[in-house]
């Protein structure tokens, strides 16, 4: 039963139902109000996915809405000889209007992508407001789109033999697409490129550490966001038949945002929640205020504004958040998976011995202060270092250096032989390379099982077409499969479907071991993987980075833990002030007098 | 296009350059201290053009109800945020300030006929009127928030300036307006004539930043608002405690805002909205100035003005898209030499 309930096939039925059900029950008003609700939803389904799975955000979408709306205007009504060449082909035809749009507001995105994107977080709402406002002019302006006046005289749309010409035909397709479009988003969040894409929230570092093209992810998020308000655009034209400037200005851009915020901006069903809020609502408020002021205008912005400010403040996860605390967790259980048929496959292993990372002469100077001076070192096949040194000693610094996180000043890191000098910490990932963090970076709203699927990004192959279309299954249940292989290996087996957040912070430790693992690497780079634990839960993680060693696997690790340490390493380097000042076995460094010296301070 | 021309434009352009450049210093100063994208800094020169149009047409000043509404808000804040830090009923004596001075400015603002007072009486009290803005958007909006992301930050700040249009049109109505200028001589400059105002904003917007400059360098404020920017958890470990940098950089930002209401509106005419697209000129500068170098932006803001104005002589429709479009390759020089992969919050 449970299964049912969670299953697509239902939900569909369901939804087909219920939109059944309220076209009998509508009066022709409210229909197209349902309607504009609708259009609003597809537009901010996109933003779901940009600002509040990706973390970034837009406030130029009406404009591509406007996009999408004027394409199909003007080739539905401009003859095929006032076209400019190449696009008299299209002239007449909706689907033609549909591909213009698409095409135009994929070249449009790239460009303001291209260019914002790489940069930090505020320049594209930036960017997009100085998109949205030239938009605005340059169609208003322009003779083609009409001017101001806009283009009106849009015929009726005829598609596949059907006529939708009123607001009870364009219900169902309006409401179709918003339909396909909620089902072709939940399938790409629940994917490998849903995950890259979801990973931008535990930092950009995170995510290409894990080789996670995160540029190429933010960009997915932009252009299918940009996507589904051009098609929203399209639906637009046909159902007003009449298109002009205003409605796609930056106010309407802030307006979808507004509706993706008081609805839910995390959760796919906010979208349509939010945009139904919002709509009823204005139609509302602009009855009701201009009699309560004594005066005509848009007075609606206010109450609008100060809810936005309160949501904020208050309850940022919006109404779909709040009801989603109402539902019991025991429905929410995610669906039985695919069984995985096969595994993925793994990585040539270094023979045992073979060095695999080496840091030669390692300085790096930060102005006049110097974090490593000359610090060499070497880790094999097979082998477990141990890194240690007191606070400040320049610990973290190397570990950056040797995982291309940061370039040394001089000297040089060697990867399996090569230098890695130009090297990104991405590329790195992709040939074995694999590491935790100090500060635990994990994604606290996906499930334990997702984050550790993160780290195995790079052995997957299927892109975003192949996600939104589930394509993917066979390869998305031996990413999963691996993932949880790697969990219950460092003892968390038991916890896949809870969310990352709720785990203890020893546990979050354990769920970035398994993440790297899921990479299939051949070297392991740990920033303090025993702080946190329990006894027993470290001397389970001693037991696994001895199997792992027995494996193959390189080893290295950054630990305060002495007796972790000493019971667990083959050698340890040990650096103060930047340099080393020892190597060598547990037992030498244990009687080592300039090691005591460092740790305890001489005994003069 | 001959030299007469060229030269109006070139005036022209210098006008609202200057006006661009002291938004993008104030927008560069709230950012770097806060975090703010200060998508409202426009509100403050429309309402103070508005509440000098408003005082000069013998029209009552409403914006001081604004300003009271803010502060008991602000006072009432304060009150229940004090008793759950220190579990007592107490007033705090800042925010019961704000309160009276609101009150003040909402009596004076619906009695006095400012028309029979001087440009000087005027100036003054729209200063009192729109200045207090400042913090007051602060506590009430920001500070309960002040640690959250930037991108919250700025959904806030769009969210206010939505709610503050929506205030302008309710307080000053839809009819746009225009002041009597400063004086009506023209100076004549060699080849140009040039009209006072335009020297009273290029002077006032001079001497503005010269004003800020000096108390950056020289007044303890200004240094512990230099340092909350360079690095805030810094300061806040030697004393400087976030809630006085973030209401001390909006009220400096309200106050260029209002000052360059004042000398901007005898020469365009302003309406309730038009601080939109007035404050995003500014942020065209400070982008320039990559949100953080004060001489780049104020430069950047200059060019602006220059492009608006010679864009308005050859294709005057396209003007706005000529302006945002000079964005484009600013983006991109800049999105080319940013490292490939910087680790953000």
């Amino acid at each position: 039963m449970r299964r049912l309930l969670a299953s697509p096939v239902t939900g569909i039925a369901a939804a087909v139902a219920a939109l059944g059900l309220m076209s009998a029950l509508l009066t022709p008003y409210q229909l197209t109000l349902a309607n504009n609700i609708g259009l609003a939803s597809l537009t901010v389904l996109g933003l779901v996915l940009l600002t509040g799975v990706a973390g970034m955000t837009s406030f130029g979408q009406a404009a591509f809405v406007g996009v999408g709306a004027y394409s199909a205007a003007v080739i539905a009504t401009v003859p095929a000889a006032n076209l400019p060449p190449g696009l008299s082909l299209l002239a007449g035809s909706p689907l033609g209007g549909l591909l213009l749009g698409l095409v135009a507001t994929v070249i449009v995105a790239s460009v303001l992508g291209a260019v914002t994107l790489r940069l930090s977080g505020h320049y594209l709402p930036l960017g997009t407001i100085a998109w949205g406002l030239s938009f605005y002019y340059l169609f208003g302006t322009t003779e083609l789109f009409g001017g101001f006046g806009g283009i009106s005289d849009i015929p009726a749309l005829h598609l596949a033999g059907l006529t939708f010409s009123d607001a009870a035909s364009l219900y169902w397709l309006i409401w179709g697409a918003v339909i396909l479009a909620v089902l072709v988003t939940a399938n790409l969040l629940d994917s490998r490129s849903g995950r890259a894409i979801r990973s931008l929230r535990g930092g950009q570092l995170m995510a290409e550490s894990m080789g996670v093209n995160t540029f190429s992810a933010k960009m997915t998020a932009f252009l299918v966001a940009a996507l589904f308000a051009a098609v929203a655009g399209w639906l637009y034209a046909y159902t007003q038949r009449f298109v002009a400037a205003a409605p796609f200005g930056t106010q309407a851009g802030i307006d979808f945002l507004f509706m993706a915020l008081i609805g839910g901006v995390n959760r796919v069903p906010g979208a349509i929640i939010g945009a139904g809020v919002v709509v009823v609502l204005r139609e509302w408020l602009q009855d009701v205020l201009p009699h309560l002021f004594g005066r005509t205008g848009n007075f609606e912005t206010i109450v609008f504004g100060l809810a936005i400010v309160v949501i904020l403040q208050k309850t940022p996860t919006g109404i779909a958040g709040a009801l989603a605390r109402l539902v019991p967790k025991r429905l929410w259980r995610p669906q039985a998976r695919r069984r995985a048929v096969g595994e993925l496959p793994r990585r040539y292993m270094p023979l045992p011995g073979e060095v695999v990372l080496e840091a030669d002469s390692i300085t790096r100077r930060f102005g006049g202060l110097v974090a490593n001076n000359e610090v060499s070192l070497s880790v094999a096949s097979g082998e477990i270092l141990a890194l240690i040194g007191p606070n400040g000693a320049g610990k973290s610094t190397l570990f950056n250096q040797l995982s291309a996180v940061d370039r040394p000043t001089s000297g040089e890191v060697r990867f399996l032989g090569r230098r890695i000098h130009g090297l990104t910490a991405r590329s790195l990932a992709a040939n074995g390379l694999a590491r935790t963090f100090q500060h635990v970076r994990l994604i606290r709203g996906m499930s334990v099982l997702e984050n550790a699927a993160v780290g195995a990004h790079t052995r997957g192959r299927n892109g975003v077409l192949a996600s939104m279309l589930r394509l993917d299954r066979a390869e998305e249940a031996r990413l999963l499969a691996e993932a949880a292989h790697q969990l219950s290996r460092v003892g968390l087996g038991d916890q896949l479907a809870i969310k990352a957040g709720s785990l203890a912070l020893g546990q979050h430790r354990l769920v970035e071991i398994a993440r790297a693992l899921a990479s299939d690497p051949c070297v392991l780079l740990l920033d303090e993987p025993a702080a946190g634990l329990r006894f027993q839960e470290k001397q389970a993680l001693a037991r696994l980075l001895r199997q792992l060693k027995a494996e193959g696997m390189a080893i290295l690790l950054v630990e305060h833990d002495m007796d972790f340490v000493m019971g667990l390493a083959d050698r340890i380097v040990v650096i103060d002030f930047g340099e080393t000042i020892a190597a060598g076995t547990p037992e030498e460094i244990r009687v080592n007098p300039a090691v005591i010296e460092a740790y305890l301070g001489g005994a003069e | 296009m001959n030299g007469q021309i060229a030269l109006m434009l070139g005036q022209d352009g210098m006008t609202s350059g200057a006006i661009y450049a002291l938004l993008a210093l104030s927008i560069i100063l709230v950012f770097s201290v806060t975090r703010i994208l200060l998508v409202p800094q426009g509100e403050f020169v429309t309402f103070s053009a508005l509440t000098m149009a408003a005082m000069q047409s013998g029209r009552p000043v409403r914006l001081g109800v604004l300003v009271f509404g803010l502060a008991l808000v602000a006072l009432a804040m304060d009150i229940v945020a004090e008793r759950q830090r220190h579990r007592r009923w107490t007033v705090p004596r800042t925010s019961l300030a704000l309160a009276a001075h609101g009150l003040f400015v909402v009596g004076l603002g619906l009695s006095v006929p400012f028309d029979h007072l001087g440009l000087l009486v005027q100036i003054g009290f729209a200063l009192l009127t729109v200045v207090p803005l400042g913090p007051l958007i602060y506590r009430v909006f920001f500070q309960p928030i002040a640690s959250a992301p930037s991108l919250v930050l700025l959904m806030v700040a769009i969210a206010v300036h939505v709610a503050l249009i929506g205030g302008g049109l309710l307080i000053f109505g839809p009819e746009g307006a225009r002041t009597e200028p400063f004086s009506d001589s023209v100076v004549q400059l060699g080849p140009a004539i040039i009209a006072s105002q335009t020297l009273w904003v290029i002077g006032v917007s001079a001497a503005l930043t010269v004003a800020l400059w000096l108390f950056f360098e020289t007044s303890l404020w200004g240094k512990a608002l230099r340092a909350a920017a360079f690095n805030r958890l810094g300061a806040e470990l030697v004393g400087i405690s976030p809630v006085f940098a973030g209401r001390t950089s909006m009220t400096l930002a309200a106050l260029i805002g209002a000052v360059s209401g004042i000398v901007v509106a005898p020469i365009t005419t302003i309406y309730y909205d038009s601080g939109f697209l007035i404050s995003l000129k500014g942020f065209v500068g400070a982008i320039i100035g990559a949100m953080s170098s004060y001489p780049v932006a104020a430069l950047g803001a200059l060019m602006v003005g220059q492009a608006e104005s010679f864009s308005t002589f050859w294709a005057s429709s396209y003007k706005e898209i000529i302006v945002f479009t000079l964005l484009l390759p600013v983006l991109l020089w800049r999105s080319l030499r940013q490292p490939s992969v910087g680790d953000d919050e």
